[in-house]
């Protein structure tokens, strides 16, 4: 490894030109490098495949950016165990090819298939198949961290029924890189399904599409994903991942077809939309939870401009507003939509936007709990050394 | 004035005399949990009834400086709810309102001292349970869950309590009341819900619970499947995992096991057997089918001498009685045993098993096998006889050792029982120090005053505000070239 070395022109996280750049080829080297940022008090903010940099809010202040891409590879894959060591800097697609030969998968899924292990787990993304398999913080079962101070500290292991000590991993999960740096994760795996079958139907209005939902819900298909897309210029379409043995994901997608009774379509590839933020570079982003039942008031508060899409079997929706929209037009519509997933008992986050705009947004909205979050922090990085600023409350 | 005087006449004041115990006959009854050779009398129970005077109790507590210990039912296997001898006991079995129970929205909210299998009840009406189910729940609560992490057989396909809570009301060791998480998934700012679930009591209490109600599965089929040996219920074991199937359990019992279980609750296992398989497989009927129809063939292929199928729900219990009387039945064929939690990797299975009873040999300690096969959790009951000397630090011996196993296999010294009091000591076999002391940074944020359920979980704390040592030796698993740093 060459160390610490000055910054190129791409080294820019948010907005914020970075002086230094370090690309640790090991944990130990990662662990070096941070201990030297510690003695010349130079604040980190890690990079992976850089596809979730422009999220969150901008590093208040950025001396030095680890480069997480040369950790990379699959360590361990014990498939008679289900389990994978994996290192930060992997790209999810190069898990699953590893994976895939073994019939095995790492059951996260999502719009950013070239993100790594390390940042999936810091931003904790997750796709329309989390209502089966959950989401970063129910896979993964051991994390290696280079903390804030130098010292490689892990936790949890590698067997999935483990409960002996404190389980730092679902800290680590989506703290977006604010208290150490992601070096090794070991998660559970599950076996690939042997067949899947997509089911969707389009529908005029929120209550019919909620509705469909609902009653796919109810019934004994265990989708493993069950999604709504409503496009900002009008329009609904629920769509059902059912995955399994080829007898049973066929009877499934009978009852499903009968539960969306109308004109639907069934194939084994996803429609176009799926898996996909509704939203473009230069658009601004935003993350929205409702409890299933208030889905449809979220569906009917997402006017155009807005395009709204998600997860109706867990709750979780992402909405997408044109960049070129009235910034004014712009703060109005976060509002309403942030009022109305709290009504209901739910966040709106905004995960990204123009800088332009951001400034006017309150990026992570209202906190429960963010003087227990910040007194976490200050025990970890009491310097405020990792990506300072980014994260809710000024953490 | 002694501090614990205080404390008394303060949660005097703050509660209904009711609901503080002084009186030492009285405080006698909490002086264990389910973990009963550990035994200390705490200075003071408190019972709160409402989230507001747990919080009253905890703030009593601080101002007194008086460590407290949280306790649910009682039912905990490691000592995690052991008493401090100049503290307070905090009982939440008065929190037992299920709060809300909303199958639209998939959640319950219930008090910590409901019991786990009444949440199941609740929901039962409405096509919905709780899915965690510790072997315990008929008696252990949610809260108690909350802070053990707990699992139960079916966790293989479903996951534990960490994966069905998404929100909690906790009291902070500060006597602070705060939400964390909450309806919905994914609330912004740390997970602290994450790290408090499994905490053993030691970042607080939790006052309220809002949890993941699971829909109840449309099939279920059990079967009970006899093998000569273990190593071959072992090998289709790993078959039917490498089949791609993902049963809700599979568990194994061992010869002793079952000769122990037929002895307490005459479950009619086949004869003659040197290890059984309960495997269960829920889901879609057709999906069900297909894969049990498989499990069938698998479990032939691997030697099974006789496979039984559950026909109705009465046969499935039975099944099912032998497998969870299992630990008390032990005591029918031993005067006393050591309850172990272990895990190691599934794969090693066959070779642990072959090692415990070596040791077992060596000692001439009986040690009875009953585990979650699925998911490598291995519980070994140690027998022994207290009566004659010396055999209780013989079963000691065994039973440490096949911790040891454990961990030179890459597994954990506890895989849903908790370290507690009971396994403090092993924690620097599987974590090195930096591990350890990043673990207390979590502790010192919550509970500075160290006031919550101290010498739980870690050997010897180093104090909130200590500067974290330099510590620089290689990993533990390394040195005994295991693992990996990972």
């Amino acid at each position: 490894m060459e160390g610490i070395q000055p910054a190129g022109p791409d080294d820019v996280i948010a907005g914020v030109a970075a002086r230094f750049v370090a690309r640790p080829e090991t944990t130990e080297e990662a662990a070096a490098v941070v201990r030297e940022a510690v003695a010349r008090n130079l604040t980190i903010v890690a990079r992976g495949a850089g596809t979730k940099q422009h999220w969150a809010l901008p590093p208040n202040r950025l001396d030095l950016i680890v480069d997480t891409s040369a950790l990379r590879g699959v360590t361990e894959h014990a498939a008679g165990d289900l389990i994978a060591v994996i290192r930060a800097g992997t790209p999810l697609r190069e898990v699953h090819d590893v994976l895939a030969p073994a019939h095995q998968q790492l059951a996260l899924d999502g719009a950013l298939p070239d993100a790594t292990v390390g940042g999936t787990v810091a931003v904790s993304t997750s796709g329309p198949r989390r209502m089966l398999y959950g989401t970063v913080r129910d896979l993964l079962i051991g994390v290696t961290v280079i903390r804030p101070d130098g010292a490689i500290a892990k936790a949890g292991g590698k067997v999935v029924k483990n409960v002996a000590g404190y389980d730092l991993g679902k800290l680590v999960a989506g703290s977006y890189g604010t208290l150490g740096l992601i070096a090794e994760c070991v998660f559970r795996l599950h076996p690939l399904p042997a067949t899947g079958a997509y089911v969707w139907r389009d529908v005029e209005t929120a209550d019919e599409a909620a509705r469909i939902a609902a009653a796919v819900i109810g019934a004994q298909v265990v989708p493993s994903a069950l999604e709504i897309d409503a496009p900002a210029d009008g329009g609904y379409t629920v769509g059902v991942l059912l995955e399994g043995v080829p007898t049973g994901v066929e009877q499934r997608v009978q009852t499903v077809e009968k539960l969306l009774s109308g004109d639907t379509s069934t194939g084994d590839t996803s429609p176009a939309w799926w898996g996909r933020y509704p939203w473009a570079d230069g658009d601004v982003g935003l993350k929205l939870t409702a409890p299933l039942s208030q889905v449809h008031h979220l569906l009917k508060a997402a006017r155009a401009p807005v395009a709204l899409r998600g997860s109706a079997g867990t709750g979780v929706f992402y909405a997408g507003i044109p960049g070129d929209t009235d910034p004014g037009l712009i703060a109005n519509l976060v509002s309403d939509l942030r009022a109305e997933a709290r009504a209901g008992g739910g966040h709106c986050v905004v995960l990204t936007a123009p800088e332009s705009i951001r400034d006017r947004l309150d990026v992570w909205g209202p906190v429960d709990g963010l003087t227990l979050m910040r007194r976490v922090k200050e025990q970890f990085d009491p310097d405020g050394r990792f990506a300072p600023g980014r994260f809710v409350g000024g953490i | 004035m002694p501090a614990v005087d205080q404390l008394a006449r303060a949660l005097h004041q703050a509660l209904g005399a009711d609901q503080v115990i002084t009186d030492r006959q009285e405080l006698r009854t909490y002086e264990c949990d389910g973990l009963a050779h550990y035994k200390v009398v705490p200075a003071v129970v408190v019972l709160p009834r409402t989230a507001e005077e747990c919080a009253a109790a905890v703030k009593a507590c601080v101002e007194a400086g008086v460590p407290f210990v949280a306790r649910g039912s009682g039912t905990g296997l490691s000592g995690g709810a052991l008493p401090h001898a100049d503290g307070a006991l905090i009982v939440t079995s008065q929190l037992r309102r299920i709060v809300e129970v909303a199958p639209q929205d998939e959640r319950a909210v219930v008090e910590p001292g409901v019991i786990n299998l009444n949440v199941s009840k609740a929901a039962n009406p409405h096509g919905y349970y709780y899915a965690p189910d510790p072997s315990s729940q008929q008696i252990c609560s949610i809260g108690g869950n909350v802070a053990e992490n707990s699992g139960g057989a079916h966790c293989l396909k479903y996951g534990f309590t960490t994966n069905h809570v998404i929100g909690a009301q906790i009291v902070t060791p500060d006597g602070d009341l705060v939400q964390l998480g909450g309806r919905t998934p994914d609330a912004p700012g740390y997970d602290l819900l994450g790290a408090f679930v499994g905490s053993e009591g030691t970042l607080g209490i939790a006052t309220e619970i809002i949890v993941r109600l699971t829909r109840l599965p449309e099939s279920v089929r059990t079967l009970l499947a006899a093998f000569d040996t273990t190593d071959d219920a072992g090998a289709a074991t790993s078959a039917i995992i490498g089949a791609g199937v993902v049963p809700a359990a599979i568990e194994m019992m061992d010869a002793l096991a079952i000769e122990a279980a037929e002895a307490a609750v005459h479950c009619g296992y086949p004869e003659g057997a040197g290890a059984v398989l309960i495997v269960e497989l829920d889901g879609p009927s057709a999906d069900v089918e297909a894969q049990f129809a498989d499990v069938e063939a698998l479990c032939r292929e691997h030697s099974a001498f006789e496979i039984r199928i559950a026909g109705d729900d009465a046969e499935r219990a039975l099944f099912w009685k032998g497998r969870k009387s299992a630990f008390a039945a032990v005591g029918r064929i031993s005067p006393d045993y050591i309850v172990q939690d272990g895990v190691i990797p599934r794969t090693a299975l066959p070779e642990v098993l072959h090692r415990i009873g070596e040791i077992s040999r060596q000692h001439g300690v009986r040690v009875a096998n009953v585990f979650h096969a699925g998911d490598g959790n291995l519980h070994p009951l140690v027998l022994f006889d207290d009566a004659v000397e010396g055999q209780a630090e013989h079963a000691e011996e065994v039973s440490g050792a096949i911790l040891d196993l454990c961990i030179e296999y890459g597994g954990s010294i506890t895989g849903e029982h908790g370290v507690g009091m009971d396994k403090a000591k092993h924690m620097p076999r599987m974590f090195t120090d930096d591990d350890l002391d990043t673990m207390q940074l979590l502790r010192c944020a919550f509970d500075p005053r160290g006031l919550a359920n101290p010498g739980k979980i870690f050997p010897t704390p180093r104090l909130c505000g200590e500067v974290p040592g330099r510590r620089r030796a290689p990993h533990p698993l390394q040195e005994a070239g295991v693992a990996e740093v990972f």
